[in-house]
């Protein structure tokens, strides 16, 4: 055979191979972008507002709380975004599984259905992953762009949300939890506070850095994660060589849709209650953390880090911007300048990498 | 090296309808262990419906498509990867921006560690790429370069080298050389031979004789969607095949058309004509009498 004529594989060094730097290897990670952001960031408001104590654990802790819910949201949205999706719909999945938690605990008198608060969690937990199924499968079976799919059912489960809840209980906001059987326990998993240093950190900032961690993990170090850029980077390519696409996709959006509910479980056992518009404008926040966060529109590319460096970025602002007095309205504007300038500095940073 | 061996690979009067299209009909091909068989045609040939269904991604509506000697219907590529018969398409072979180890283990990822931490064996990925590249004499630089970073010739035989790896039993190649400049389509020629004397059936499709011709053992023609002939290497000789994929005869009917338009036309349009005609007759008669 051919084959056994050529030498063994053993050559470590390739005189091709420029050894690159330790800093360009740094520079070619995706979320280099969103870091170097954050850094920004923070050092401007530290000294624009270093009088107003930016820098203390205070403020500190009230940016990772802030952080914590988009955070959670980003990962998940970056995770699809990467496998080449769009998910419009998780500020109105967010709003119906609060909602749906509401009305079956709220008492019978009230128009609800009485039920004890775990067994509604676990029931809106089954129709988030029901809503996320159907996001899924609409977009592959009608093969069309998922940004218009999810525009269409943003609007669709929003609208279900505030129908259904006013035909039942004649009201758009629920509350009441903490009288509710199990709220303890909820309260503890999911809306506690520890505190360290003198100010308190709620227990969604482990959720946050859990879920990056579990998300960044299963991107980089299993199967799946390898199907998911592989979907992202070109869905043919990777249905030929056996990825399951359509499968990765819908698990997807399944996931992006249990991060919805997650984050309204949080925030109703939170504030004892929800609202039908709660998490309204949340999918836009969560698209730009993880874009800003490195993650390409057209998939194959980005990281969850990034995407939670993102939300982080999100919350430094809104923070900055009510410690130093400015006037809110200025939020936006902020916000709009940190996701053009993160992509042009990421598209930068890519082609350069690629070039090396 | 006549069609008397065992087939690996055998289709049996496929026909494949879309509406009231006939994209396939009554087509019949066979692949055996060991050998290179070519698939030639024109675009609209059906060439690629035939790979597709092949390959599984389609479901021929009559006929046999018998694998191992067993008749087999397949729901997807991968039924049809599981048995052993891989395809890497001229295009979507590989995904530009993840790196080569990642692209190399695609779909069939090593893993360790059992139950929930089972995770991807990254450290085995990269090292089994760089061995099994270099065992098809492919020299990669850094397996952690991104494929759209390799050239076309690279990526083909990167592909090659993927599908001999996982145990390819038939290798469908589409059109593996279409795009490439003279020394890479060498490359991947060379990457053909070496799966053939590894014992892979190898499906080849190509325009180019010049490329089918040395590797092939037998060479299937499509036309409009049916075989159109299916020869051996002895049948048929090199100038046979250039001439009948080069469409001799119509090259020399097209010549025979434009000087007669030649002969209507007036003015600098018709010396261009004319001369089109000539350079077209040329071509004709190169395409039959070749040797050289």
């Amino acid at each position: 055979m051919a084959t056994e004529t050529i030498p063994p594989a053993a050559v470590p060094v390739d005189e091709r191979v420029r050894q690159k730097s330790r800093l360009s290897k740094l520079l070619s990670r995706p979320e280099v972008g969103a870091l170097a952001a954050v850094v920004i960031v923070w050092v401007l408001f530290a000294l624009v507002a270093s009088k107003h104590n930016f820098v203390s654990w205070a403020t500190t802790a009230s940016i990772l709380n802030r952080a914590a819910p988009l955070g959670i949201l980003a990962v998940a949205v970056a995770l699809l975004m990467i496998a080449g999706e769009f998910d419009l719909s998780v500020g109105s999945i967010l709003g119906f599984s609060g909602m749906v938690i509401m009305v079956l605990v709220t008492p019978q008198t009230g128009g609800g259905y009485g039920w004890a608060l775990w067994p509604a969690v676990g029931v809106a937990l089954l129709f988030a992953f029901i809503t996320g199924m159907f996001n899924g499968a609409l977009v592959i079976a009608t093969k069309l762009p998922s940004f218009i799919v999810t525009l269409g059912t943003l609007f669709a489960f929003r609208g279900l949300t505030i129908a259904v809840t006013r035909l039942l209980t004649h009201r758009t906001q629920l509350g009441q939890l903490d009288s509710v059987s199990g709220y303890g326990l909820a309260k503890s998993i999911f809306a506690s506070n520890a505190t360290l240093f003198g100010s308190q950190f709620s227990i969604a900032i482990l959720w946050w850095i859990g879920l990056t961690a579990l998300a960044t993990w299963i991107l980089l170090r299993t199967r799946v994660g390898n199907w998911i850029f592989g979907t992202g980077g070109a869905v043919d390519a990777a249905r030929n060589v056996g990825v399951p696409t359509r499968r990765v996709k819908i698990v997807l959006f399944m996931t992006t849709a249990f991060a919805a509910w997650l984050v309204a479980v949080i925030q109703a056992v939170q504030f004892t209650g929800s609202d039908t518009l709660r998490g309204t404008g949340q999918e836009f926040q969560a698209i730009i953390a993880a874009v800003v966060g490195g993650c390409l529109l057209t998939g194959g590319y980005g990281s969850a880090i990034g995407a939670a460096l993102g939300a982080l970025i999100f919350a430094l602002v809104q923070q900055g911007i009510v410690i130093t007095g400015v006037d809110g309205d200025w939020f936006q504007v902020f916000i709009g300048g940190i996701l053009l300038g993160a992509v042009i500095f990421n598209n930068f940073i890519r082609r350069r990498a690629a070039l090396r | 090296m006549s069609g008397n061996g065992k087939a690996l690979l055998d289709v049996r009067e496929i026909s494949k309808y879309f509406g009231s299209v006939i994209a396939l009909k009554d087509v019949s091909m066979r692949c055996e262990a060991g050998q290179v068989t070519c698939l030639l045609g024109d675009n609209g040939a059906g060439k690629s419906t035939l790979i597709k269904t092949l390959s599984g991604v389609y479901r021929p509506d009559e006929g046999e498509y018998l694998f191992d000697g067993k008749p087999r219907e397949f729901g997807s590529p991968r039924e049809a990867l599981e048995l052993g018969i891989a395809t890497v398409y001229q295009d979507l072979a590989m995904i530009p921006l993840m790196s080569i180890w990642r692209n190399f283990f695609l779909g069939s990822e090593p893993t360790r560690g059992w139950g929930p931490f089972r995770r991807y064996d990254v450290r085995f990925a990269k090292s089994k790429t760089r061995e099994e590249l270099s065992r098809m004499g492919i020299d990669i630089r850094d397996p952690e370069q991104a494929v759209g970073t390799l050239s076309g010739g690279e990526r083909q035989s990167v592909a090659i080298a993927r599908a001999v790896y996982f145990g390819a039993k038939v290798l469908i190649l589409d059109e593996p050389t279409a795009a490439l400049g003279v020394k890479q389509a060498g490359v991947v020629l060379r990457y053909i031979v070496q799966a053939r004397q590894r014992g892979v059936g190898v499906i080849f499709i190509t325009h180019n004789p010049h490329h089918g011709y040395p590797v092939g053992d037998h060479y299937v023609i499509l036309r409009r969607g049916r075989v159109y002939g299916d020869y051996t290497k002895e049948d048929l000789g090199l100038e046979r095949l250039v001439q009948m994929m080069a469409g001799g005869e119509e090259l020399e009917n097209l010549a025979h058309e434009l000087e007669h338009a030649a002969g209507k036309a007036e003015g600098e349009t018709s010396d261009e004509l004319a001369r089109a005609a000539q350079t077209l007759e040329q071509e004709a008669k190169e395409a039959k009498e070749p040797g050289h």
